[in-house]
């Protein structure tokens, strides 16, 4: 397979991503979209490390990988915040960043 | 053989990416996500590239995905309004992801990289193997990786703080948290 059918299907998985965000106001979903989307770029940079025949793109997909896994527990443990606060799991209604 | 093993992780990706946006409980949201993330290690695994597979396999669907299981499982899958409070805004927004994946396409498939429309060069036996990667991390990328170790341990650090600040505040400072609790719920109201 050529190297630009993996680079049109990250594209498309962004975008789907994308639209997720865009669309769904349950802040867990977009959590998970923001993972649709981090592993779209994941796809790309394996696909540019396999272009150039070097592993140092793995590397990056590795610390890509890290990043997520970060920004899942930090975003879990606010919403696992917010849901004991007793305030509505709602991207519309939390518009306050306060306390 | 490899174009039919493409074709059918390309699918299993798109649809289980289709299906994390498009179904309404989270719970099965997130089932869509693990089939998506086990389609990818496949595209890795033709990639040449087993670590990161087994990296995404491991991490991802096995210790990421159970963490939101568990959190699903505690908030509850609350069912979102199926009418969209602004209107239009799906038209909108499926315009925009429209103009931004022909955009990206374009970007890529125009550009000078003479490599895309090729397989990529042949690469030696141990490509993309844990050893292979081991060596890369520990040799010339060791900052990032000790950085990235570090960036976790905040990350966990943090997200005890922050989810265990109610807890704190029943057990008894409620003294302490009462202030901030009580000029928060009244401006909530109806929830309660």
């Amino acid at each position: 397979m050529n190297i630009s059918w993996y680079i049109v299907l990250s594209a498309l998985l962004f975008t789907i991503g994308a639209i997720g965000i865009l669309i769904r106001r349950s802040p867990m979903v977009i959590l998970l979209c923001l993972e649709l989307m981090l592993n779209a770029a994941n796809l790309a940079l394996v696909a540019f490390s396999r272009e150039v025949g070097n592993a140092q793109g793995q590397v990056f997909a590795l610390v890509v990988m890290v990043i997520a896994a970060c920004e899942v527990v930090v975003g879990l443990g606010l919403i696992v915040a917010i849901f004991r606060r007793k305030l509505p799991l709602d991207v519309d209604d939390l518009r306050e960043l306060r306390g | 053989m490899e174009a039919v093993l493409f074709f059918l992780a390309a699918i299993g990706a798109t649809g289980g990416a289709i299906g994390v946006v498009a179904l309404r409980n989270p719970f099965y949201s997130v089932l869509a996500l693990v089939a998506h993330l086990f389609s990818l290690a496949v595209l890795f695994l033709l990639l040449t590239s087993a670590f990161v597979a087994a990296a995404q396999v491991v991490v991802y669907a096995g210790a990421v995905m159970v963490l939101y299981v568990f959190v699903v499982a505690y908030v509850g899958s609350d069912h979102e309004p199926m009418l969209d409070p602004i209107p239009g805004q799906r038209l909108f927004a499926g315009l925009l992801a429209f103009f931004l994946f022909v955009e990206v396409s374009a970007a890529v498939l125009s550009s000078a990289l003479k490599a895309l429309g090729t397989h990529g060069p042949d690469v030696p036996a141990g490509f993309g193997d844990p050893a292979a990667i081991g060596t890369l991390l520990l040799e010339k990328f060791l900052l990032p990786f000790e950085a990235s170790s570090i960036l976790l341990l905040i990350a966990a650090v943090g997200a005890i703080v922050l989810a265990s600040r109610k807890r704190n505040g029943e057990a008894g400072g409620d003294q302490r948290n009462g202030r901030q609790v009580g000029a928060q719920t009244p401006s909530v109201g109806a929830p309660r």
